[in-house]
This record gives C-alpha cells, sequence and structure tokens, in this order.
C-alpha cells in the first residue's frame, strides 16, 4: 500500500461525504432534542416527592451512565424485534442516544437548579408566589445561565458519539466512510475527510458555546463589560 | 433456552472477553495518566512552542470521535509502514483521547492550588522543577481525582469500541455469540450487566478509595 495522499480520490468522494454529514447533523439534532426532553423526565423523577420513585429513578439513570452507549444501541436495534417491535435503524439510534444523554443532561439541569440560591425560594415565598410563577419568573431564568456551558458540551458530545450510529447501519458520515474505503480499497482518505469534517464542525461549536455562555452571563449581569 | 442454560453455555466465552476488556480499561487508563500528566503540564507552560503543541494536540483530540480516531489508528497508520495490533491501536487510540481530556482536569488541578502555596515555594528559594514536584504536584491529586474518576468510568465504557476493531472483549463476544444465537436480549443483557457490575461495584469504590487517600496526603477529610 502507498502512504501517497490523493487528491483526485479525495475530491471525487468529497461530495458523497458532505451529503452524509447532513445526515449526521441531523442525527446530532433529533438525538439532542428528544435527550433534552428525556433528561426533563428524569429530572422531573428525581424531583418527585415520592421517595420509591426517586430511588427508581436514580437507579436507572446510574444503569444507564454506567454502560457503553454501543451496547445500549444493539440492545436496542436487536432486542426490540424479538418482542415484535421492528423500528428503523434511524428511529433505534435516536432513541437510544435520547435516553443516553438524556441521563447526563438530567444531571446538568439539576445541578443548574441547585445552583439557584435558595434565597431566592425564600423571597419567592414572602411574596406569595405560586411555585408555577416562582419557577417561570425567578428560578428557571436564573438556572439557564448556569445550564448552558454543560448542555453545550453534551450538544458537542452527542455529535462526536453519532458515529456509533454507524455500527447499526444509519448512513451518517462514518458510515459513508467505511463504505467509500471498502469500496475503493483506500481508507486513507475517507477516514481522515471524516476527522477534518468532525474537526471543523465541533470546534466552532464549542467556541460558540462560549460565546453564548459569556453572553447569558453578561445579560444576567454575572460579569461585567470589564471582565472580558 | 433458559437463562440459566445461556450462561452456562456461553458465560464462559463472555468472561473471557470481559477479562480482555478489564486488560484494555488497565492499559488505556496507565497510558491516559501518563498523557494527561505530561500535556496538562505543558499546557501551562510559557514557552510558547511547547504551550502550542500541547493545546494542538488536545483540542485535535477533543474535537474529533473517538472511533473515527479509533478507526484512524487502525486502518491508515498502515498506509504510513505503522502496522499496529487491534489490542495496541485500541489501547493507544483511547489513551491519547482521554489523555486529552485529562490534560484539561490536570491543568485546572494545577491553576486550583492556592497562591499562597506557590508563594510560599517561591519565598523558600525553591527552583520552579522542585516547587511543582515538592509542592504543587502532591496537591493536585485531591482536586483532579474527582473529575478524572469520571472520566475513568467513561474510560471504561469506551473501552467497548475496541470491538470494532476487532479486538475480541466483552463486546465483540457478546456480538459473537448473538449472530449465531440470536438470543439478543441474554447476550446483550448480560454484556450490559456486566459493564454495569465493572463499574458499580469495582471501579467506581476503587476510584472513590483513592480520592480518600490522596486527600488524608494532604491533610484533608472526604465527606
Amino acid at each position: 500500500m502507498n502512504a501517497e495522499w490523493r487528491w483526485d480520490f479525495a475530491i471525487e468522494i468529497l461530495p458523497q461525504m458532505l451529503l452524509a454529514t447532513l445526515n449526521t447533523i441531523l442525527a446530532a439534532g433529533i438525538g439532542y432534542a428528544i435527550a433534552a426532553i428525556v433528561g426533563l423526565l428524569f429530572l422531573l423523577g428525581q424531583r418527585t416527592p415520592i421517595k420509591i420513585v426517586n430511588i427508581i429513578n436514580r437507579e436507572i439513570v446510574e444503569f444507564i451512565r454506567s454502560t457503553p452507549l454501543l451496547i445500549q444501541l444493539f440492545f436496542v436495534y436487536f432486542v426490540l424485534p424479538q418482542f415484535g417491535i421492528t423500528l428503523s435503524a434511524w428511529v433505534c439510534g435516536m432513541i437510544t442516544i435520547g435516553l443516553h444523554f438524556g441521563t447526563y443532561l438530567s444531571e446538568v439541569y439539576r445541578g443548574a437548579l441547585e445552583g439557584v440560591p435558595k434565597t431566592q425560594w425564600e423571597a419567592c415565598r414572602a411574596l406569595n408566589f405560586s411555585t408555577f410563577y416562582t419557577y417561570r419568573k425567578i428560578v428557571l431564568p436564573q438556572a439557564f445561565p448556569i445550564a448552558i456551558p454543560g448542555m453545550g458540551n453534551y450538544l458537542v458530545g452527542i455529535f462526536k458519539d453519532t458515529p456509533l450510529l454507524s455500527t447499526i447501519g444509519v448512513a451518517e458520515l462514518f458510515h459513508a466512510a467505511t463504505a467509500v474505503g471498502g469500496y475503493h480499497y483506500r481508507y486513507l482518505e475517507p477516514y481522515t475527510i471524516v476527522g477534518i469534517i468532525f474537526l471543523m464542525l465541533s470546534i466552532p461549536a464549542a467556541i460558540w458555546i462560549r460565546k453564548i455562555e459569556k453572553n447569558v452571563n453578561l445579560a444576567q449581569g454575572k460579569i461585567k463589560k470589564e471582565q472580558l | 433456552m433458559s437463562y440459566f442454560a445461556f450462561l452456562t453455555e456461553h458465560g464462559p466465552t463472555m468472561l473471557l472477553g470481559t477479562v480482555t476488556t478489564i486488560k484494555v480499561l488497565i492499559c488505556a487508563t496507565i497510558l491516559y495518566v501518563i498523557i494527561s500528566l505530561i500535556f496538562g503540564l505543558m499546557r501551562l507552560s510559557k514557552n510558547p512552542i511547547i504551550q502550542g503543541t500541547a493545546t494542538v494536540y488536545i483540542e485535535f483530540f477533543r474535537g474529533t470521535s473517538l472511533l473515527v480516531q479509533l478507526f484512524w489508528f487502525y486502518y491508515v497508520l498502515p498506509f504510513f509502514g505503522l502496522t499496529l495490533e487491534a489490542f495496541t491501536a485500541g489501547v493507544v487510540a483511547i489513551g491519547m483521547n482521554f489523555g486529552a481530556y485529562g490534560a484539561e482536569i490536570v491543568r485546572g488541578g494545577v491553576l486550583a492550588v492556592p497562591k499562597g502555596q506557590w508563594e510560599g515555594a517561591f519565598a523558600l528559594n525553591f527552583t520552579p522543577a522542585k516547587r511543582m514536584r515538592k509542592i504543587i504536584i502532591p496537591q493536585i491529586f485531591p482536586i483532579i481525582l474527582p473529575p478524572a474518576a469520571n472520566l475513568t468510568v467513561e474510560l471504561l465504557k469506551a473501552t467497548a469500541l475496541v470491538a470494532l476493531v476487532t479486538v475480541v472483549d466483552l463486546t465483540f463476544e457478546a456480538k459473537q455469540i448473538n449472530s449465531i444465537t440470536w438470543l439478543s436480549a441474554q447476550c446483550f443483557g448480560t454484556a450490559l450487566l456486566i459493564y454495569y457490575i465493572i463499574s458499580r461495584f469495582f471501579l467506581v469504590p476503587f476510584l472513590r478509595w483513592l480520592e480518600v487517600l490522596a486527600a488524608r496526603k494532604v491533610g484533608k477529610e472526604v465527606k
């Protein structure tokens, strides 16, 4: 095998790879949306005043968090048909990613809610605000900036875990690279292009998240303009 | 086929795979700890070349997916005449990837050492190397161990990926058994359970014990 980088080959496969990148972004977006909602459900389970719900919730979260996403993917993809539920690879992948990262996001939400000082709650109580009003007007606006860095990190995290979806046959970027590489028996260009595309998407995303974090903190008056 | 019969027939194979998984876990952990310490300290260097090298390394490995790096090490490096065995490629890819994350933890830990300690070492006329070795580094461990413990649990989960470059680990065995028997619930369920048991009853208590040990060394008490 020769180690030469072939530009003609790289350019030939580039359109195909860019097209598959759209699938990757779509998968990350849908997965994140599901994870954000699942995270809220886990948070709800954690904050209900019923003890048994809390315990079950914590065990489920603990179990999902300490087992590999890859096997969870296989589990959902191969086991559900045994019970007569046949879902496409896309749906399975999205469900699994949503569940897996939902557990992480619930921790982010929890940390953010606990980061709001207790005196804020007490003040609302003193002013006779309803619980709903307290959440909407006082607690959530303050919890949100605390949650942003964590939420942003997991968006990038989901994006970087989408290549796992290729193992159950979702046609995303990595899947396309493997297919092209296998067809031409040249893996150098496809896998390198995949790496470059990932870098080009995830580094700007990280910078963008840092910027939003700063803006939100500015708007909240947590830091002053001179500190930037 | 009952679950018990499944376990007696395929259990030993899965346990063999588990041994490989633990081997990958240990090797990759050693590698990532060394890399994090080196690059974390390099990142704090005042020399722009050293600092730049560390920054590029960290951004590169954190910016791309572990799976892509793994495949790159296994399938692309042979193009450059460097053929790695699957096990080595897996350990190196995981170690280097997590080393990048660990380096950021080390950097944060060094910066979190109270300023008085730096000034004290300076006042006693320690050389920079001695100051680092004798004063600062021993104190970073209680700070970095809690986040490093989380990272190590993530690493255990990441070892499942080496199955995709043909390392015969727990995930690989589970997949093999699944393709022979099609008892998916049993074999993937067992694999999930084994990972859970390793993490919950072995890895996490061990890391917790290290945390207590490190805190005691600098005279702190862990709740």
